[in-house]
């Protein structure tokens, strides 16, 4: 038994892995249930538009419908996931706010049926003016999205820390950059679907979901409904990366169709649809100004910046916040300006995308931190050291930080990437660039107000100790939950993880958990799940003394043996213990819950970026541009982050590569594009440019020693930690190969070659 | 093929297609997609639907041997072929290598590309047990996968080819 921990810490099989690859996982569009019906949703084909009349006889007139339903069918409550703005209605009575706006939806017997009806639903719409452009959404006699916010501001952001102004007055050396970013789209390749049954006075809904907590408590709110009355059960979920966090019209048309023809109604999203419904990240414009000192070292930064929100706030209040939350948290800087709008324009609705607000500004800082470098002849990993960020410190805006190794994952990843004898010798049309990040490790306060816990569990051993069952609320999207938590579970307890089952995200038979977002659940969840195990083990050690004769402090449990410390020959099976217990006192559970202590300052959202813990990294990469066509090809990649204790290291590169992976994406070619009426051009996996296999550098993927105080056995994030330094990091590789700087998202291969035209021509004048 | 027309004029075609190795007749309509059929009619819901538009490749099975995206195959098509789904991969409860391999290299997130990928692996290891990196990329270049940056894949299939 000599190593520290039997469980954590090694790359145990994902729990659902077998179930995954035999194809037997059923995700939500995979069930079904008798006398199901199929729904859908009419949406607006105009960006703005005032509806005049809808008229749906001749839909409910054709045989297999069952029901058509409008704005007069539905509650009229307002909703989104940010109790900051209420602002989407289940179908829209006034107007549509834009091209894929929810009018009116259906249920049938079928597909064919549903999608014919819903072409026989007719809206009269009168057309008004649109507009696209934040810039443009914000000026006086732009049209109006909503009455109740002038100027299309949706927020406005005014913070200011230390005293920036006198920092810019005293500088050695002051610089101003504007970058652009891309509205991208989370794109998990599992569709939103939702199957609702309104039987007598309860709604189930199962529901392609990050967080089943939310879901119950918005859907209970719309309809009026007691929490104990709303269950959603997550099924397997095809992935989420932010996009699958608040209900859609899925969950709220598909529960009142539920309730008309009192029959389970399955929603789906098609491909187009997923974009349509969006939630994906906002595109950003920045204007970042930095002063420093005549050592490189950051005296004052002011960031100015506005973000493209959509036509609905969904998460976007916090995304707004987080945009300029999250820059002073990877360097230390004390005087820090932020100011941001965020505009209403008629678009779909921006939300969470994996990192939230935080890579496109980090992007924009990565790059403006290497153009200063530049202009005080500094090399930037240099530049970065002098000013990282440091453990045990406090960032402006009141985040305290205790564990940080960002010097040393920029110290190796300089190491293993081979920077000091690459930087400047490369041959002509390669570089070598670097960008760093930071995250949370769960964000401190709930989306809505409560003080419920933020986790919590409850494990149950089986009654002849052959095997224990994790009930939480968790929610496994993909990247591992079940199984962290069932290592976490069983290392608590002193149990095999062979042993254990897990039971997650169902509101009625496991307890409350927020779910999966900001990187929160091997943190919160795990701290949650290590006290119901230790509950556990402290009953079977307590029992066990009684039956082994053997003092309770002289007895530890590992392996699923109860055994002496000082006589490790006395030992007795966990099984036998267990079963002796059920018999003795009944069921033998342990529960746990976890709340984050009190966080962060007082300011007008100081919440946003709280956190218990922040996770840092550094990557590096190496690029090759084709003069001729401005080509990236993206050679090597080295990323190593500071993530605290590892759990399960398979899965935790395995979200390294993920994270970099959509951090690629965004950087080179996704971008969702729309016509001059608000039209997406690209709403299809063809056109939206994901990176296939072919696409993908060589990645490596490395690790800091580092624990965590606030983080169970001292964990902490690693989930979308690594999106974050990815954009700059190419941006900046580019920009080492080439001398050109592409100041907007995504890079593609077409600015590139237009900066290198633009530049040869300056070169020849 | 002989159509059979319903009362409300909709013409309608009586098709066998072996899945997994066994026949199933069923009638279908002209525009029935395979995999519909094989989610709807044989309810062997393993394989995925991701865009509908032959872009993801989620829905992959191999016909006669060859992997083809089933969204994008007409069930009329697909009369007096042979399919394999990710159902048919393993031999009653053993994992074929491939599986085992995607357990054991952490290829598996989300695990809704997974079949179609899986698919595409079998087909390239069929026709080349010993691919190089490239040929193995190229193999699933039609396969979106938005959790795994496919650097775990990519290990399990090469793992699993040189076993």
């Amino acid at each position: 038994m000599g190593e520290k921990y039997a469980v954590i810490g090694k790359s145990v099989p994902k729990i659902d892995g077998r179930a995954k690859v035999t194809g037997q996982a059923k995700y939500t569009g995979d069930l079904k249930l008798p006398n199901l019906l199929v729904g859908k949703i009419l949406t607006s084909p105009h960006a703005h538009a005032r509806i005049i009349s809808i008229d749906t006889t001749e839909a409910e007139k054709l045989p297999g419908v069952k029901a058509v339903i409008t704005h007069k069918d539905v509650p009229t409550l307002k909703y989104g996931i940010s109790p900051a703005r209420w602002d989407e209605s289940i179908f829209c009575s006034d107007k549509v706010r834009f091209v894929g706006d929810k009018v009116a939806a259906v249920a049938a017997l079928d597909d064919e049926t549903v999608y014919k009806a819903l072409k026989l639903i007719k809206v009269d719409y009168e057309v008004l003016p649109a507009v696209f452009d934040p810039e443009e959404a914000i000026k006086e006699g732009a049209p109006q999205i909503h009455d109740e916010y002038a100027r299309n501001i949706n927020t406005e952001i005014h913070q200011n820390f230390g005293d920036v102004d006198k920092a810019f007055a005293e500088a050695h050396h002051l610089r101003t950059d504007r970058f652009v970013g891309n509205r991208t789209y989370q794109c998990p390749i599992e569709p939103h679907s939702a199957i609702s049954i309104w039987e007598g006075g309860k709604l189930t809904v199962y529901s392609s979901t990050q967080s089943p907590h939310y879901f119950q408590h918005y859907i209970a709110r719309e309809f009026g409904l007691k929490m104990g009355d709303v269950r959603v059960i997550k099924t397997y979920v095809g992935g989420g990366f932010g996009g699958k966090l608040e209900p859609t019209g899925l969950e709220f048309a598909g529960a009142v169709l539920s309730k008309i023809t009192g029959r389970p109604v399955k929603m789906f999203y098609d491909r187009h649809e997923m974009f349509a419904h969006n939630r994906g990240r906002h595109k950003q414009i920045m204007e970042i100004t930095t002063s420093v000192d005549k050592n490189g070292k950051i005296t004052g930064v002011y960031a100015n910046f506005m973000m493209d929100g959509g036509a609905y706030t969904s998460l976007g209040i916090a995304t707004a916040y987080y945009a300029g939350a999250m820059l002073p948290l990877t360097y230390e800087f004390v005087n820090f300006k932020f100011d941001m709008i965020r505009a209403y324009t008629n678009l779909p609705a921006c939300g969470a995308q994996r990192g939230h607000g935080a890579p496109q500004p980090r992007y924009a800082f990565e790059c403006h931190l290497d153009n200063v470098a530049a202009d005080l002849g500094m090399d930037p990993i240099e530049l970065r050291l002098i000013n990282a960020r440091q453990p045990n410190t406090v960032t402006p805006n009141d985040f305290a930080v205790n564990s940080c190794e960002l010097t040393e994952c920029i110290t190796k990843a300089k190491e293993i990437s081979g920077w000091v004898q690459k930087k400047g010798n490369l041959p002509s049309g390669k570089g070598i660039g670097i960008g760093v990040g930071s995250f949370v490790s769960g964000a401190g306060y709930p989306i809505y107000r409560t003080n419920l816990p933020h986790a919590s569990a409850i494990i149950k051993v089986h009654e002849d100790g052959t095997a224990a069952t994790l009930y939480t609320g968790a929610t496994d999207i993909g990247q591992g939950s079940d199984t962290v938590l069932c290592q976490m579970a069983a290392e608590a307890m002193g149990f095999r993880y062979e042993n254990m089952k897990i039971v997650a995200a169902d509101t009625e038979t496991t307890p409350h958990d927020f779910g999966a977002y900001a990187s929160r659940q091997t943190l919160m969840s795990g701290s949650a799940v290590k006290q119901a195990g230790e509950e556990v083990k402290g009953q079977m050690l307590e029992l066990a003394s009684e039956m082994m004769e053997v003092e309770v402090s002289d007895l530890d449990c590992r392996d699923s043996i109860v055994f002496s410390l000082s006589d490790p020959e006395k030992a007795m099976p966990f099984g036998e213990v267990a079963r002796e217990f059920f018999v003795r006192k009944g069921p033998l559970v342990g529960k746990g819950s976890y709340a984050p202590p009190k966080l962060g300052g007082t300011f007008k959202g100081a919440a946003v970026g709280t956190s218990p813990a922040y996770s840092f990294a550094a990557q590096i990469s190496e690029v090759e541009i084709d003069e001729e066509t401005g080509e990236i090809d993206v050679k090597d990649v080295w990323d190593v982050h500071d993530c605290g204790m590892v759990i399960n290291p398979g899965l935790l590169h395995a979200q390294v590569h993920g994270a970099l992976y959509m951090g690629m994406g965004e950087s080179i070619w996704e971008q969702v594009l729309f016509d001059d009426k608000g039209k997406i051009l690209n709403p299809n996996l063809g056109e939206y440019r994901m990176p296939t296999a072919m696409d993908m550098p060589r990645i490596t993927s490395e690790l800091v020693e580092s624990y965590e105080p606030a983080g169970p056995w001292g964990v902490k994030e690693v989930g979308e930690g690594a999106t974050i330094p990815t954009m700059g990091c190419y941006a900046n590789a580019i920009y080492d190969a080439m001398g050109i700087r592409v100041n907007s998202l995504p890079l593609s291969y077409e600015k590139v070659w237009r900066a290198l035209k633009e530049k040869k021509e300056k070169e020849k004048a | 093929m002989e159509a059979l027309v319903d009362n409300s004029g909709v013409k309608r075609y009586l098709v066998t297609i072996n899945v997994n190795g066994d026949d199933y007749t069923r009638i279908v309509k002209a525009n029935t997609l395979l995999v519909n059929f094989i989610r709807d009619e044989l309810d062997l819901t393993g394989t995925k639907k991701g865009c509908e538009l032959g872009d993801c490749g989620s829905c992959t099975v191999l016909m006669d041997g060859k992997p083809v995206n089933s969204c994008i195959v007409l069930a009329v098509e697909a009369d007096g072929h042979k399919f394999t789904t990710v159902e048919g991969v393993a031999q009653n409860e053993n994992l074929d290598r491939l599986q085992e391999s995607f357990v054991d290299n952490a290829a598996v997130q989300c695990g809704y590309c997974t079949p179609g990928m899986i698919m595409s692996a079998k087909a390239l290891l069929t026709r080349n047990p010993q691919p190089t990196e490239e040929e193995v990329r190229e193999a699933i270049s039609g396969n979106l996968c938005r959790c795994t940056g496919y650097v775990n894949i990519v290990k399990a299939i090469l793992a699993a080819a040189s076993e």
